[in-house]
């Protein structure tokens, strides 16, 4: 990796200022993609502000959400009574992250901020309609993904927790790259209180989306019978050596389906 | 000395399965890597590489590069020539079917006027450390002109493709083929029906756990250049390094190839990065150090297979195979690889036969290159494609037949009593029982149960199908002689010093070389049972040229047979030694002196001598035979083998496939192979697990794809699928060995057996799952996209349709 100066501020504010203070800074939060982008040499930061000082790890219920601290772990998430008990649906999610290690490193508001197209967490975050609160804001979930690696956030905008409002069921299935095990595609189902939520993952070529189609067949009926005939253009999917636009957009009934029946 | 025709199993000695005695230092983090050797005032290579897969060296401006931090020397292509160092050689040399040589276009150790593909090494820049290395380079000012590629075979074959090297028309290295053309093509004239398949052998990256690496070094007081590396065979890469590219003589250079974690073939090679830091180390007169990193391993160790193939089997209305005709494309990548020739021909074609009566063969092989990353031997080199397209070929024979797919093999298997058998492709199988491994592996996989599991599948809406492979190899390579007729520029015997110290404990030195494969447990058993010493008394030392005498290495499961058989002629030395010191102290005819269990006995008397005692005697000679022997106990073979090697089996395996994704699982795999001698039944199975895990991972997941301008898009462990433990089931190992008839051990080796007779058991599996789809053949790996758009394009059909 390229050298860097490295911070590690143990205020929110400091490490705000920062990252206002250098364009070129960047924030490490777990480092699981930000590490080895940095050994590869595909990025040059001028600092590396490391936010494992803010004290923002975390999982707590506030009424009838469920709030999680943005450097907490894939496997605090993962292991969390409070998580199994009030969304078991986002424990099952991040105990699939990955491997052990990535999820003992990993974070929420790390994988929120990176928006890699097929991580897991956003199409949670999407389809509970869950807040970002940022150091600066509460952004809702619908206007803080705006495609592939791209989100509302400003450069020297913190994450600091994640609000998810509890929903009456939900379930998560994935179709993991065979390789790299990120979500091939990856469909998180949600009753809540709005009605059906799905939003989709790994599949899509501008990143997480919901599916209205699929919504609106389950507000009819939530059973994955509902989903059978519901089909998927295969404009909006993305194609690569491991699978085509139409094989996506086949796995994404499936996965919907699957995800459907396992929800609880 | 233990008798190998009545075996005993005594501890630590063959047959027993003591745990590895190498596993502590590697499971405790203690390994001594190359990467894990520093030499004082060393600096470290990193070198420039091409990031386009053809085009011209319009000009290198290395000033920028040279004034950078750190920066010790750059060299480029240029530098090398002007020092007039050779490129890397091809061991091994083909001709084709006109009698014209293969054509062997250099391969400089940095590329001169032109890069042939993604990885093609411009500049080697030398640093203080790695990073300013990597800074250094890229201030490189490097103008190269793009050119056309060619990334696969058919598109470099095509009329006016763009030629990799000026020298070869049309892309093709060779054009070669073996067998009786006219034999067959009459044999076709009488077939009842033809089975045709056309089989693409996917190409493979190695990817050992530990990534590549070497350090050159040089004493300018001696002289010596010294070369550590990852090496299957330190004394290979210095006959060619020394001799080849660098002109040192042996005497002068010491390679090194310490703890290797992994080669699978790829570290047999002479690479031009062990060149380059041994040549540069001597300019500088300082160490010089290059650790490979994984993404630059993709794209520079040799890929394995790349096979595209079209076959056609004849035959009679009993279902007998009448004749084999055979048409194979072999990449070859950008550059002639170490070993590349023989793979496609030598080590592929004269398997041809497998392990049935076929009477007429006919095999033809093109080699192309291409603008990619040569392609050499990897585990199974060439047995893994041939066995892959035969076992496919006789499945669709069977259905083709209406036969039954045991019956059709059956039918068509070389019975026990006709061995020895001679092939139509050159090679004379000396033993076998394919009935027996068959048997063995139906009963344990539960062939004939397997409908009613397929019934039960079907009602939880899976596909489930079995398959099998019945297959036979070539190992033990190789004897010399015959090597060398068919192409081979070395030798292929193996060496073995045994040194038994004064004290009676014993070090063996051997020009094999472990790297996984626990050679110091099991060499050391095989010497602790025929000396009859205890097993923790005996050491076994590799990877040294500067220690051991001699050596071929490690490849085509060659280490026992033809290693171990080198030290059992030299231990039969030092036992006749050792037999002449008893006589003497014990006051008896040589011939009298019997050597059994660690003793030397007078025949029919209790007089005896312990092993211990004659090495005490042998150099502490005060009561000593000195007119007949020399003191000490220390003695030197070379073994060359009688002929190859043949071990075989039968491998089947059951998977279900999930309709609505396509995933194929592994419900079952069985592996009964015929390896001859064993000496460690839990390496044996460890090497079986670790073969067939790899052929799975052929079969179904791994596959390098270039894309049209020669990009790798499956350049990292995020796009190319290496088989992970969820991947695979339980294996069950078993053996049912008949011993080889012409090495003294009757060994026949096990390294490549799992990798050669697995991918087409997974296949057949497949194919069987998915029979009510009408589909005949399904090339690796079966991802679950492939098998999907196969479901997805047509409801089931009966089979009778």
């Amino acid at each position: 990796m390229y050298d860097f100066e490295y911070h590690k501020p143990g205020a929110i504010d400091d490490a705000v200022k920062a990252l206002g203070a250098d364009a070129e800074a960047k924030a490490l939060a777990g480092g699981m993609t930000f590490i080895p982008v940095l050994k590869q040499r595909l990025a040059k930061p001028s600092a590396v502000v490391d936010l494992a000082g803010l004290g923002l790890t975390g999982i707590r219920r506030e009424g009838n959400a469920l709030v999680i601290k943005a450097m907490t772990t894939h496997r605090e998430v993962a292991m969390s009574s409070e998580v199994a008990s009030a969304i078991p649906a986002l424990a099952t999610l991040a105990g699939n992250i990955g491997d052990r290690q990535v999820r003992y490193r990993g974070t929420i508001g790390g994988s929120l901020a990176n928006n890699d197209p097929s991580a897991c967490y956003p199409s949670a975050v999407l389809a509970l309609g869950a807040t970002i609160v940022t150091s600066r804001r509460r952004i809702a979930a619908a206007d803080y993904f705006q495609g592939m690696f791209t989100t509302a956030l400003e450069p020297d905008e913190l994450i600091t927790e994640v609000s998810f409002p509890i929903p009456e069921k939900a379930a998560y299935a994935k179709f993991p790259n065979p390789a790299s095990r990120y979500a091939m595609v990856g469909v998180f189902v949600a009753k809540t209180a709005e009605g059906a939520r799905v939003a989709v993952t790994g599949a899509g070529n501008d990143g997480v989306f919901r599916h209205a189609a699929m919504e609106a067949a389950l507000d009819q009926s939530f059973t994955a019978d509902a989903l059978k005939d519901v089909t998927t253009p295969e404009s909006l999917m993305n194609g690569d050596i491991h699978a085509g636009t139409a094989y996506r957009a086949h796995l994404v009934g499936v996965m919907a389906r699957r995800a459907v029946m396992a929800c609880k | 000395m233990n008798d190998l025709s009545n075996p005993v199993i005594i501890k630590g000695g063959i047959g027993d399965s003591p745990k590895r005695t190498e596993d502590h230092r590697f499971l405790s983090g203690k390994g001594r890597y190359t990467d894990d050797i520093n030499r004082p005032g060393q600096a470290y290579a990193y070198f420039k590489r091409s990031d386009v897969a053809h085009g011209v060296i319009k000009s290198i401006d290395t000033a920028a590069a040279a004034a950078m931090p750190g920066v010790v020397a750059i060299y480029t292509g240029e530098d090398i020539a002007k020092a007039g160092i050779g490129g890397v050689p091809c061991g091994w040399q083909l001709h084709s079917k006109d009698g014209s040589p293969m054509v062997e276009p250099p391969h400089p150790i940095l590329a001169q006027g032109k890069v042939r593909y993604v990885g093609d090494a411009i500049a080697m820049v030398i640093a203080e450390t790695t990073e300013q290395a990597k800074d250094a380079a890229e201030a490189l000012v490097i103008d190269i002109e793009s050119l056309p590629a060619v990334s696969e075979m058919r598109a470099a074959t095509a009329p006016g493709a763009a030629l990799v090297h000026d020298a070869a028309a049309g892309n093709i290295c060779f054009d070669w083929h073996i067998g009786d053309k006219a034999a067959v093509d009459a044999a076709f004239a009488t077939a009842f029906k033809v089975a045709r398949i056309d089989v693409v052998n996917n190409r493979l990256i190695p990817n050992p756990m530990e990534p590549r690496a070497a350090i050159g070094d040089f004493d300018q007081s001696s002289g010596e250049h010294t070369l550590y590396t990852t090496s299957q065979n330190p004394h290979v890469i210095r006959l060619l390094m020394g001799a080849f590219v660098l002109q040192i003589p042996e005497h002068k250079l010491r390679v090194v190839a310490p703890d290797v974690g992994g080669g699978f073939g790829a570290k047999i090679f002479h690479y031009i990065e062990e060149a380059a830091v041994t040549w540069a180390a001597a300019q500088i007169n300082r160490p010089v150090k290059w650790t490979c990193g994984r993404g630059e391993a993709f794209i520079t160790d040799a890929h394995g297979r790349d096979h595209i193939t079209h076959a056609e089997l004849a035959l009679a209305e009993d279902g007998k195979f009448l004749g084999l005709r055979v048409n194979t494309m072999a990449n070859m990548g950008a550059y002639l690889s170490t070993f590349a020739p023989s793979v496609p021909t030598y080590l592929s074609a004269t398997l041809l036969a497998g392990v049935y009566t076929t009477p007429a063969i006919y095999g033809e092989v093109k080699a192309v290159f291409t603008n990619t990353v040569p392609v050499d031997a990897y585990r199974g080199a060439g047995r893994p494609e041939t066995t892959f397209l035969l076992e496919r070929l006789v499945d669709v024979a069977a259905k083709e037949m209406g036969m039954d797919r045991v019956a059709i093999r059956r039918r068509n298997f070389i019975p026990i009593d006709a061995y020895p058998y001679q092939t139509p492709v050159a090679l004379m199988y000396d033993s076998g029982n394919h009935e027996a491994t068959l048997a063995r592996c139906m009963e344990i996989a539960d062939w004939n149960g397997f409908e009613a599991r397929r019934a039960a599948a079907a009602k939880r809406g899976k596909l489930r199908g079995i398959g099998m492979s019945t297959y036979l190899e070539a190992c033990g390579i190789a004897p010399s002689a015959v090597a060398g007729a068919l192409g081979a520029r070395a030798g292929l015997y193996e060496v073995a010093n045994v040194r038994v110290h004064p004290t009676g404990s014993v070090t063996v030195f051997t020009g094999t070389h472990s790297h996984g494969q626990g050679h110091e447990t099991t060499f050391a058993q095989l010497v602790a049972d025929q000396l009859g010493v205890p097993f923790e008394s005996v050491e076994v030392v590799h990877g040294d040229t500067a220690k051991i005498p001699f050596g071929m290495g490690t490849y085509g499961s060659r280490s026992l047979a033809v290693g171990g058989s080198a030290m059992v002629k030299a231990m039969d030395k030092i036992i006749a030694k050792g037999k002449k010191i008893a006589a003497h102290l014990m006051e008896a005819a040589v011939d009298d002196i019997e050597f059994k269990d660690g003793k030397f006995t007078v025949a029919g008397t209790d007089k005896s001598k312990s092993f211990a005692e004659i090495a005490i005697t042998a150099y502490v000679p005060h009561n000593y035979p000195i007119e007949e022997v020399e003191p000490g106990l220390d003695e030197t073979a070379f073994y060359d083998p009688k002929n190859f090697t043949f071990p075989g089996g039968c491998h089947i395996c059951e998977v279900e496939i999930d309709p609505d994704t396509g995933v194929v699982q592994l419900i079952g795999f069985t592996a009964v192979d015929d390896i001859g001698r064993v000496i460690n039944p839990m390496i044996v199975h460890g090497q079986v697990h670790g073969g067939v895990t790899q052929g799975i991972g052929q079969a179904l997941l791994e596959h390098a794809i270039y894309d049209e301008t020669g990009q790798l898009l499956s350049g990292s462990l995020m796009d190319y699928t290496m088989p992970r433990a969820d991947n695979v089931v339980n294996i069950h190992v078993g053996t049912e060995s008949t011993l080889c008839t012409h090495n003294p051990l009757g060994a026949k080796g096990v390294g490549e057996v799992g990798a050669i007779g697995s991918p087409p058991a997974v296949i057949n599996a497949v194919v069987d799952a998915l029979r009510d789809y009408g589909v005949s053949h399904i090339d690796m790996p079966a991802t679950p996209q492939k098998i999907w758009s196969i479901i997805n394009a047509g409801a089931p059909r009966m089979a009778a349709e």
